[in-house]
């Protein structure tokens, strides 16, 4: 789960990390009466769950209150596109109005959960404001990294070490340790699974401070912070993948018009790939989980149709524990539910198949059946030409 | 032969009062598993399908010689659920529950660093060894007692190599899924020495996805260490990126994980990679042709 940068820097501010002095502002009004507290000297920082925001237009440094103002008017309300939001952009509908900060130096720090260790890992770099996949791509030996042995957590010399590696000028070596302790703890606490602040600076006033801050939490772990899931801003989110999350399925919106219903993660990735495999597109990633019982596929069809970019439907089931002759009775059943307008391909594989088959043939539905998940992606691609 | 499971492996559900744990413990026992007992605090002393209950895992194993257990228990409660049978010395364990916390998972690595247990998923579908164990959720029926290794991150995806291998007459030695999750026990490399190793295992079939590097690990290895014919499947090719694909583990992030890599790897490897799902038996069943291995993996 994403939350915003105000939303995440009040939550490092709990753990005694430095950010500056700012809040969130909802109209021009309220822009105004945040700047005024700094002079009018104040940045005006676009809300949105995605990066890139400065070169968009996002992000403006205002030197009046009248400029705060200005602004914010124009900000709230606008569409930013940036290279993470998508070409459709994202609506800005909340502003963060923040001090100036009188930067001498920007630097990356970057919390994450390593994979290939199992450990979260701190990751730093003197190339602050950079994304660090692109500084990873032209100086990796810029890129400092500490793994943190959960049973300790992150040791003082491991973030004093991080500190000198990217020099850190002197002075402030225990200033920015004591900013990556708090951060790591943070990150621990809230079951982060990434936090990035990029930059951190240095002012010239001998503060370490967090610039910008990002924040991602483990879905699984969400149970056990309901201050967090209190910070979700269902805004920010695809309503379709909101409506889908209700009945337990995992739908991903996608671009094509081909909607999928598949049972499992991996053969759910592995149908759109078929799709593509033979020229069609996906118009969505959906997994029903090994059940697919008859409640969750009728639910499933409502969502993939209430896209109206679908014009066909294609269900891969394997059916394994589930037997295909309980899904076809479920699918039959929940296509005549919701009144199916569009062509439907049915590939059903496993136990009872010849069952399965035999209800769906029988059922009188325009229904295809199909043998192999190859030969269904086939028939589909061709129905939606 | 096989690896990880066969008739001689003693088994406990742990989670066995529950409405999945109980239900492929049944599955388990009509396959022919040796299923020996199971844990569900609070319930020791009962009796359930047939096997004692117990309320600790150390008095399980103390009990019953159990050398496996198998996990069912809800996410918040299955890293712990995994450390106390870790604790209790159990050789292999096997964690089915999907959605545990990935920090809980760094514990559960960090837990079993210098002990002696092997830790199978989490959000996997578990192990089987056709015709004389089966630990996991999977469909036993379409398995087949033969000579060909699977090891997946899918558990649909094994199904379907695992069935396409059967209907092409072709058996396995072990199908072994290590989970869809970042931080997992097993990963595909630990897998595949084992198979190279097992003098019963003739050939493999790796299937993996996008998220992470440990298909480029695999295949390292494979280049390195591995003469057995292995073919192979990467599931997301069509995957954007930044989206997590269903399971934890599968998301391209910050350009790295995607299939193009994966692939790549694999082939330069000596992997052979199947273009479509549909063709994952095809695919090896070629492999093994070219090798003079047909009459071998169909005995």
């Amino acid at each position: 789960m994403n939350i915003h940068e105000y939303q995440a820097k009040a939550v490092l501010r709990a753990y005694g990390v430095a950010v500056p002095e700012g809040e969130v502002a909802f109209s021009a009004q309220e822009a105004s009466v945040v700047a005024e507290r700094f002079g009018g000297k104040a940045v005006v920082k676009a809300q949105i769950h995605a990066g890139g925001r400065g070169k968009a237009g996002g992000v403006k440094l205002a030197k009046s209150v009248e400029e705060v103002k200005a602004y914010a008017a124009e900000m709230l309300g606008m569409t930013l596109v940036t290279h993470q939001t998508g070409p459709e952009g994202k609506v800005v509908k909340r502003l963060l109005i923040e001090a100036l900060s009188d930067i001498q130096k920007e630097y990356y720090i970057g919390v994450v959960v390593d994979r290939q260790t199992g450990s979260v890992v701190l990751m730093a770099s003197e190339e602050g404001g950079m994304e660090i996949e692109e500084v990873a791509a032209h100086s990796p030996e810029k890129i400092f990294r500490e793994v943190v042995d959960p049973a300790v957590g992150l040791r003082p010399f491991q973030a004093r070490r991080l500190a000198y590696a990217i020099r850190i000028p002197a002075p402030l070596i225990n200033k920015a340790a004591g900013f990556m302790m708090s951060l790591y703890r943070a990150f621990v606490d809230k079951d982060c699974s990434i936090a990035e602040i990029n930059p951190l600076v240095v002012t010239r006033d001998g503060q370490v401070v967090a610039l910008d801050a990002k924040l991602n939490f483990d879905s699984n772990a969400l149970y056990r912070h309901p201050d967090i899931v209190a910070l979700r801003d269902v805004d920010e989110e695809e309503p379709i993948e909101i409506e889908a999350s209700k009945f337990d399925l995992t739908y991903i919106k996608l671009n094509g018009n081909i909607g999928c219903m598949v049972n499992g993660a991996g053969l759910a990735m592995a149908t759109m790939d078929t799709i593509m495999h033979f020229g069609g597109e996906p118009a969505n990633f959906l997994d029903v989980g090994g059940g697919a019982s008859e409640e969750k596929v009728t639910a499933a069809f409502t969502i993939i149709l209430s896209d109206p970019a679908v014009r066909g439907i294609l269900v891969n089931i394997f059916g394994g524990i589930m037997k295909c002759d309980v899904i076809a009775n479920g699918v039959v059943a929940a296509a005549r539910q919701v009144g199916l307008d569009r062509p439907l391909v049915v590939r059903l594989e496993g136990t009872n198949v010849d069952l399965g088959k035999d209800i769906l043939g029988k059922s009188g539905l325009p229904i295809v059946a199909a043998d192999s998940l190859a030969e269904a992606a086939k028939k589909m691609v061709e129905l939606v030409k | 032969m096989s690896i990880l499971v066969d008739s001689n492996t003693r088994v406990i559900t742990q989670g066995i009062s529950g409405k999945t744990g109980l239900f492929h413990t049944k599955q388990a026992i009509e396959y022919g598993t040796n299923m020996v007992g199971g844990v569900t605090p609070g319930k020791g002393g009962t009796v359930i399908e047939g096997v004692p209950v117990f309320d600790t895992v150390e008095s399980a194993v103390r009990s019953t010689g159990a050398n496996a257990s198998v996990i069912y228990v809800p996410p918040a409660f299955a890293a712990d659920a995994i450390m106390e049978a870790a604790d209790a010395g159990v050789e292999l364990i096997i964690c089915i529950t999907e959605g545990i916390p990935v920090l809980d998972m760094v514990e559960v690595r960090r837990y079993l660093q210098g002990r002696s247990s092997r830790l199978i998923g989490p959000n996997c579908p578990g192990v089987i060894t056709p015709g004389e164990c089966k630990i996991g959720i999977m469909p036993g029926y379409i398995h087949k007692r033969g000579h060909v290794g699977v090891v997946s991150r899918s558990g649909t995806l094994t199904y379907e190599a695992v069935h396409q291998l059967t209907a092409l007459g072709i058996g396995q030695s072990t199908a072994v899924g290590i989970g869809g999750d970042p931080v997992n026990g097993t990963n595909f490399l630990d897998v595949l020495k084992l198979f190279n190793e097992d003098p019963d295992t003739e050939a493999m079939i790796m299937i993996g996805e996008i998220g992470g590097t440990a298909e480029e690990d695999a295949a390292a290895y494979v280049r390195e260490h591995v003469k057995k014919p292995v073919a192979g499947f990467i599931a997301g090719r069509s995957a954007p990126p930044g989206k997590r694909m269903g399971h934890a583990g599968a998301i391209i992030s910050g350009g790295k994980g995607t299939a193009a890599e994966k692939v790549k790897a694999m082939e330069s490897a000596g992997i052979r990679v199947a273009a479509t799902p549909s063709e994952m038996g095809t695919t090896l069943l070629a492999m093994l042709e070219d090798r003079g291995l047909v009459a071998t993996c169909r005995s």
